[in-house]
Parts: structure tokens; C-alpha cells; sequence
């Protein structure tokens, strides 16, 4: 589970109508960014702290999200 | 009129800001860390958002974490209540860069208050009396022996970049002040880098008065008279009541326009508290000033029947004191007790779980408070879990009212200090008015031998 770690708006894409980081599905590094939050007109991406695979989204792009709040589901990989 | 505001606080203070804007028409956004999940302030605001862990410093302390929460719920002000964010005057700062108001004093204002040597000159240059004492720091001993001789003795000797009582000394005669300006010297020298002292007048046996002010943003102060805090431990007020029996009509009004008028000059705009201490003979000085609305308040609202919390939210959205407080009348008595969950004899605090909470009630009792039977007090925050006040036509009524209010104040689970004051209301110096602020040191001293 990965939890938003500051109060502000929850955006899914680098850009305004651009792809989302990540989606259902998506496989992902420990390191890799899966969101921006912003807080006081400042962007901060969201790192995940585990690889594996992205199996939920809580949010929706756009949403007031609030801190400790859920963003994404994460089924870690079983490491070898 | 403001449409919403965020309370950037928790507590039996937030519930008093929640109150006033739910009378004012007001929608609140409640700000909360993870362990006030289940505070009332979260189950009472119209919306509420979890800023952070626990710890102060990380949730209502955090400047950026309120400000986003502001911004996201759209507010058009922030209340602070007391303590936090209050007397922050660059969190006033950001406040206004994001446009929102914050409801106190101008940062300016603040940081001045925040300065107590600037504080305590701009006021003795308004007009107030503050202690007198040299202006700044004693060069040599022939200063010290002129200076001493002008205020009076007893003096006190300061460090002047210490605390805490080192490099402290007082001296009652002349023929002591050498020996002790060379001890405070080498004492401060030696704890802090620096030998420099200054020295001021001693205040003995004295009493702690303040008076409570409201200024608009049109340059206009009003004073709402006095209130006696003397009774305190280690500077924490235990009791507060309004008036101060040892403040007599002509003391109050002509010491309340001279506050009036000190504000007025420094443009002054909202809540606030003029500190004195109040010496034997009865010349009161000038301390420092409280920049915020305080835990006390509610004793000036019994006996002026007025709602300073409403008041400062009116004057911060720009009405005119005239209009929100268009006469100040002062009648009756009141007194609160401060109910802490702490050990009444040791005091230290004492978090838990509450399993049963009784609150009293009937003629002249009000209790401010955000806790509940179930409710857990957390160990993060300060320990003040409810404050008991009551009112009278006269002290004798607001005393025998505050004793069966007490007797009748059930708290399980957790220690409290109603013990404490059950001892306070029965002491006949109290019940006569004759204490200062070292009452409770000797009242508690006598107790633990």
C-alpha cells in the first residue's frame, strides 16, 4: 500500500492530459515515480518504496488527497 | 463575511472556534493528525483532513502540510486558537501570500510581541509603565551603584543573554550590590560567554493581571478590563477570575485607556492580552503581550456577556468595532478552573483512556471541553482536558457555584487536577483574596511534607 505522505491535489500524469504514471497492471521499480501531489504550488512525485505490480488505484486524478490517505495498491514481486 | 474557515488546532479550542462559526454562519474545515482521528473537532467540522503523524512538529505545526490543507478545501481564513501556529509570524506570512486571511494581528504585530525587550520598549514609548530598570546592559560598578539607587532597592541582576536563573542575583541593599554585580558577572560569563547583566527593579509578593483587548483593522482598540491569573505553577496558569479583587474602578479605566491608547499606536487588530505584574504597593508594569486568543477567555465573556472568539472572526473579515462591540459593560464574577489530566500532587501528566466523564451543569457553570467518556487523551499534545467556569453576581457566588460544579465533575481513567482545585476554592487566603503568584508553590509545598 503506498500512502500519500503530504495533504494536496493528486494528479496520475507528468502532465495535463498526459499518460499516467502508472496504471492497473503496470510493473514498477523501488524508485519509480507513480504520481505527483501538490502542495503550496509545488509538485512532489511519489516514489514507490517496492517493486512489483500496480493492482489498485484509490484516487482519481484531480482529488484533494489527504496525508496517511491510500493511492496505490502494490503486489510486491517475491524476491529470488 | 468569511464563508469558510480552516481551524489550524485541536482541543477544547477548536470546538470553541467550530461554535462561533457554526453561530456566524460560518463552514469549518477541522485539520487533525492521525491520533485525533477520533476527536470531536474532526466529527463536528463540516469537512475535516488529516494533516500528518502525531507529532506536533509534523502535523499542526507544519506550515506547508495546514497550507495545502487550506488550499485544497478552499478556505477563506485560518483561526489558529492558542499555542501552534498562533504567534507564528511568518505562518501569518504565508497565510497572506496564499490569500487567505489569518484571523489575528499582522505579522509585524507579532513578531514585535514576540521580541519581549522590543515589546516592552515600543509599550514603555506608548505610555505604560513597565518595570524600571537600566536600559540595557550595566557597563561598570559605578553605573550599577547610580542605577540601583534611581529604581530602588530591592533590585534585581539579569544575564542579559540568559535564563533559567543563572547569573541571577537579587540584592536588597547597597552594600551588597558589589559583591553580587561581580558573582552575576562571572556566573554569567561562565554559563552563557558573556558578562553582560542588567539589572531591574524586584517585584515583590506580586500578582499577576492582565487585561484583554480587541482592535479592529480601522485603528480602533477597545479594552474588555482585567483578569487575575495569579495562581500558577512553573509559569502554567491553574486559575484564572475576572476582575482581579486587586483592581479597584479607577485602576481599571484609567490603566484600560492607556492600553487602549498604547494599541491604537501601534495599530493593533485583533484579540489580544496586556500582561502586568502588580506590585505590593499596588503600581502595576508592563510584562509582555499575548498576540492571540487565550485559554482564559471565557471568564471575560461571563462578566461582559460578550463572544470574543465571534468578535475577532468579525473584525478580521473587516466589520467595525463599533458595530461588533458597540458598548462594553462589566458585571458579576467569574472564575476558571483549568482541568488538566496530570497528577494533582505531583503533576505529572497522565494520558489514557477516560472511562467515565460527568460534566456539571444548572445556574452559572460552563465547561469547555472536546472530551468524552471512551475518548483517549494522547500523550503528544498539552494536558488541558476541560475548563470549569462559573459565574456569580458576586465572587462569593462564583466560588460556592465553582465548589459543587467541582464536586459534581466525574473524570475516570485518567488523574486530573480537581483535586488540586477542590483545595484551591477551600483555602481561606484564596476565598479572601490575599495570594500572589507563589501561592500554589506554598500551598503544594506545605502538602508534600
Amino acid at each position: 500500500m503506498v500512502k500519500s505522505p503530504i495533504v494536496g491535489t493528486f494528479y496520475a500524469a507528468p502532465t495535463v492530459g498526459g499518460e499516467p504514471f502508472v496504471t492497473v497492471g503496470s510493473r514498477v521499480e523501488a524508485g519509480q515515480a507513480l504520481c505527483i501531489i501538490e502542495a503550496m504550488k509545488l509538485m512532489n512525485e511519489i516514489e514507490s518504496d517496492v517493486a512489483g505490480e500496480v493492482v489498485r488505484v484509490f484516487v482519481e486524478n484531480g482529488q484533494p488527497v489527504e496525508y496517511g490517505e491510500a493511492l496505490f495498491g502494490i503486489h510486491p514481486h517475491r524476491k529470488k | 463575511m468569511f464563508r469558510k474557515i480552516l481551524i489550524a488546532n485541536r482541543g477544547e479550542i477548536a470546538l470553541r472556534i467550530l461554535s462561533a462559526c457554526r453561530e456566524l454562519g460560518i463552514r469549518t474545515v477541522a485539520v487533525y493528525s492521525e491520533a485525533d482521528r477520533h476527536a470531536l473537532h474532526v466529527r463536528f467540522a463540516d469537512e475535516a483532513i488529516c494533516i500528518g503523524p502525531p507529532r506536533s512538529s509534523e502535523s499542526y505545526l507544519n506550515i506547508p502540510q495546514v497550507i495545502s490543507a487550506a488550499e485544497i478545501a478552499n478556505v477563506d481564513a485560518i483561526h489558529p486558537g492558542y499555542g501552534f501556529l498562533s504567534e507564528n509570524a511568518n505562518f501569518a506570512e504565508v497565510c497572506e501570500a496564499s490569500h487567505i486571511t489569518f484571523i489575528g494581528p499582522t505579522p509585524d504585530a507579532i513578531r514585535l510581541m514576540g521580541e519581549k525587550d522590543k515589546a516592552k520598549e515600543a509599550m514603555a514609548a506608548a505610555g505604560i509603565p513597565v518595570i524600571p530598570g537600566s536600559a540595557g546592559v550595566v557597563p561598570d560598578e559605578d553605573s550599577a551603584k547610580k542605577i540601583a539607587r534611581e529604581i530602588g532597592y530591592p533590585v534585581m541582576i539579569k544575564a542579559a543573554e540568559g535564563g533559567g536563573g543563572r547569573g541571577m542575583r537579587v540584592v536588597h541593599s547597597a552594600k551588597e550590590l558589589i559583591p553580587l554585580f561581580r558573582t552575576a558577572r562571572t556566573e554569567a560569563e561562565q554559563a552563557f560567554g558573556s558578562p553582560n547583566v542588567y539589572m531591574e527593579k524586584l517585584i515583590e509578593r506580586p500578582r499577576h493581571i492582565e487585561f484583554q483587548v480587541l482592535g479592529d483593522k480601522h485603528g480602533n482598540v477597545v479594552h474588555l478590563g482585567e483578569r487575575e491569573c495569579s495562581l500558577q505553577r512553573r509559569h502554567q496558569k491553574v486559575l484564572e477570575e475576572s476582575p482581579s479583587v486587586a483592581v479597584d474602578a479607577n485602576t481599571r479605566q484609567r490603566l484600560g485607556e492607556q492600553v487602549v491608547e498604547a494599541l491604537k499606536k501601534i495599530g493593533y487588530s485583533s484579540a489580544g492580552t496586556m500582561e502586568f505584574l502588580r506590585e505590593g504597593s499596588g503600581n502595576l508594569y508592563f510584562i509582555e503581550m499575548n498576540a492571540r486568543i487565550q485559554v482564559e477567555h471565557p471568564v471575560t465573556e461571563m462578566v461582559t456577556d460578550v463572544d470574543l472568539v465571534k468578535s475577532q472572526i468579525r473584525v478580521a473579515a473587516g466589520e467595525k468595532l463599533t458595530s461588533v462591540l458597540p458598548v462594553v459593560e462589566f458585571r458579576g464574577h467569574a472564575i476558571e478552573c483549568r482541568i488538566n489530566a496530570e497528577d494533582p500532587i505531583t503533576f505529572t501528566p497522565s494520558a489514557g483512556k477516560v472511562t467515565a466523564f460527568r460534566v456539571p451543569g444548572g445556574p452559572g457553570i460552563r465547561v469547555d471541553t472536546a472530551c468524552y467518556a471512551d475518548a483517549v487523551i494522547p500523550p503528544y499534545y498539552d494536558s488541558l482536558i476541560a475548563k470549569l467556569i462559573s459565574y456569580g453576581h458576586d465572587r462569593a457566588e462564583a466560588i460556592v457555584r465553582m465548589q459543587r460544579a467541582l464536586d459534581g465533575f466525574v473524570v475516570e481513567g485518567v488523574k486530573t487536577t480537581i483535586p488540586l482545585h477542590k483545595r484551591i476554592l477551600a483555602d481561606p487566603n484564596f476565598v479572601a483574596g490575599k495570594f500572589d503568584t507563589h501561592f500554589l508553590e506554598h500551598m503544594t509545598a506545605v502538602e508534600t511534607k
